[in-house]
């Protein structure tokens, strides 16, 4: 019996390479560590001065509220109209980087130009529209454009590659040319989930654009910079609950855009 | 009923087709040579087991497949040598049914047949639904012929199988069809909607005089519906005749075997 048992193959046969992975990925963490004075008593020295930045930080000081406004219009302008540029952009290259439907020379220039966007942040992109068209609000919206382009353009894609092409054949079997077939065959199987990317993409757009600032982008960021440097930490805390609160109206705004636009739940699921 | 023979002059048809070869795979045609001449009027069934190029035959009739040889005489045209708008517009004229209905899911009833007007209007009058009044008007009138008067307003997925293909056929009618194709429209469906769509398909065809093709994998039904049967077998055409002529043996050099039938 015992012998029968031993020729059959082990049940949980041993992953040799995974086993050597771990142990290479602990190692490295360990190493990584080690160089950097990543320690308990330098975390322990820090907490002190943590607790006296902490302390000047309160109360928050919003004498200076007319600055805080004109910085948080500013992140907010920046943000609706990047979002508005990149969503307008993103539509068409992301339809001409969607594989199932575009022939490769169209398809992948659009996958470039997408990949591009996506490679920086979107304050080194920042940085580089700064150097380009000088200080101000331009800049960071044109790098908020950037990263929308790259963020809904990907997504955008990878939503149409992933459609029924049985609605599309079926649409393409009646004659029509190639515009009505996007709108009758192809948007109305992705469109919730566009409306969905995009206004996440504005969500994203607005905690960016308070950033985007410190690079001298224009918005909210730059009071925030300035303020720091000054070590007028009062106002740094009211600049963050204000940011704070701005993030979250944006993103009770965010669900009810969702909630208008989808129509998942509109008279499906009725039968069947 | 003498339907027109595999192969002979195509004068006075409707739709004649002539040396059609498909390969997918190069050496490997799933289409060898099918040489067939359709009647302006009457339902065709084309059998055979699967995969012996009944979809693809059916399918490099309006090009949603290419053809890699031969030729689709319609309309005056040969379809395998159009491309861009003239091919749009000789497909405006071929309506087709699809096995899984393949409806707009989340477009409405009424967008899905008026859909089978897209071919006739410009992209941005169908992107705001600014379809001509008359078009309109017919959209309605053809649901009611279907049987589904007051669904226009209806998501297209809300809508039960036989329900969805009376949706597909009323699309398919509503380009003005010289010809209809229907592939394998019941075999998604329970028996007794699938003799409904049958003759559903039957009566629209009569109705307009043009001659509907359809593929199917029930030879009872295709029987009792087609004034002509095609049987196919290894991507050729093994019998061409009425449903009279179907015999045992005709069965069994389509289908192979003969346990099956007895």
């Amino acid at each position: 019996m015992a012998a029968k048992t031993g020729l059959r193959e082990a049940p949980f046969p041993p992953n040799w390479a995974a086993r050597f992975g771990w142990i290479v990925l602990a190692a490295y963490v360990l190493y990584a560590a080690s160089t950097m004075e990543f320690t308990w008593a330098r975390f322990v020295s820090g907490l002190d001065n943590g607790a006296r930045f902490l302390d000047k930080m309160f109360p928050p000081d919003f004498a200076r509220w007319e600055l805080l406004r004109k910085g948080l219009l500013e992140s907010l302008e920046m943000a609706a109209l990047a979002s508005f540029l990149g969503i307008l952009l993103s539509l068409p290259i992301g339809l001409a980087a969607a594989r199932n439907l575009m022939p490769a020379w169209a398809s992948w220039p659009a996958r470039a130009l997408i990949a591009l966007c996506r490679s920086f942040h979107p304050v080194i992109v920042a940085i580089l529209f700064v150097k380009a068209v000088g200080f101000g609000p331009l800049a960071g919206i044109l790098a908020l454009t950037v990263a929308s382009v790259g963020f809904i353009g990907k997504l955008f894609a990878e939503a149409i590659e992933e459609i029924s092409l049985k609605q599309v054949e079926a649409v393409r079997a009646t004659g029509a040319p190639f515009m009505s077939l996007i709108h009758f065959g192809v948007m109305p199987q992705v469109l919730s989930r566009f409306i969905g990317f995009a206004t996440y993409q504005l969500d994203s757009n607005l905690r960016n654009s308070t950033m985007v600032g410190i690079v001298g982008a224009g918005g909210i960021g730059g009071t925030l910079f300035a303020a720091f440097q000054r070590f007028d930490y009062d106002f740094v805390a009211a600049i963050l609950i204000s940011i704070i609160a701005l993030i979250m109206i944006g993103e009770v705004l965010a669900v009810r855009v969702r909630k208008v636009f989808s129509s998942d739940t509109r008279e499906s699921g009725e039968e069947d | 009923m003498t339907p027109a023979q595999g192969g002979g002059a195509a004068d006075g048809a409707a739709l004649a087709i002539r040396g059609l070869r498909k390969e997918y795979v190069r050496g490997k045609p799933v289409l060898r040579n099918i040489n067939l001449a359709f009647a302006p009027q009457g339902l065709s069934a084309v059998i055979g087991p699967s995969g012996t190029g009944k979809s693809t035959l059916v399918r490099c009739i309006n090009r949603l497949v290419e053809p890699t040889a031969g030729e689709v005489l319609f309309l005056g045209r040969d379809l395998a040598r159009l491309s861009g708008r003239d091919l749009r517009q000789a497909r405006r004229r071929i309506g087709m049914v699809f096995q899984e209905f393949n409806l707009v899911e989340r477009l409405s009833v009424m967008e899905n047949v008026l859909s089978g007007r897209l071919g006739y209007l410009a992209p941005w009058k169908a992107w705001l639904r600014r379809f001509p009044p008359e078009d309109v008007a017919r959209a309605f009138e053809t649901l009611e012929a279907v049987g589904l008067g007051g669904f226009a307003n209806q998501r297209a997925d809300s809508l039960s199988g036989g329900q969805r293909q009376r949706v597909g056929i009323a699309r398919a009618l509503m380009q003005g069809p010289q010809l209809l194709l229907a592939d394998e429209p019941t075999s998604s469906l329970d028996p007794r909607t699938s003799v409904e769509i049958m003759e559903l398909l039957r009566s629209m065809g009569e109705a307009r005089s043009i001659p509907v093709i359809v593929n199917m994998h029930d030879v009872e039904l295709a029987r009792r519906f087609a004034n002509r049967i095609i049987g196919m077998s290894d991507g050729l055409v093994v019998y061409d005749g009425n449903s009279s002529g179907l015999s045992d043996d005709v069965l069994k050099s389509i289908y192979g075997g003969e346990d099956w039938l007895a």
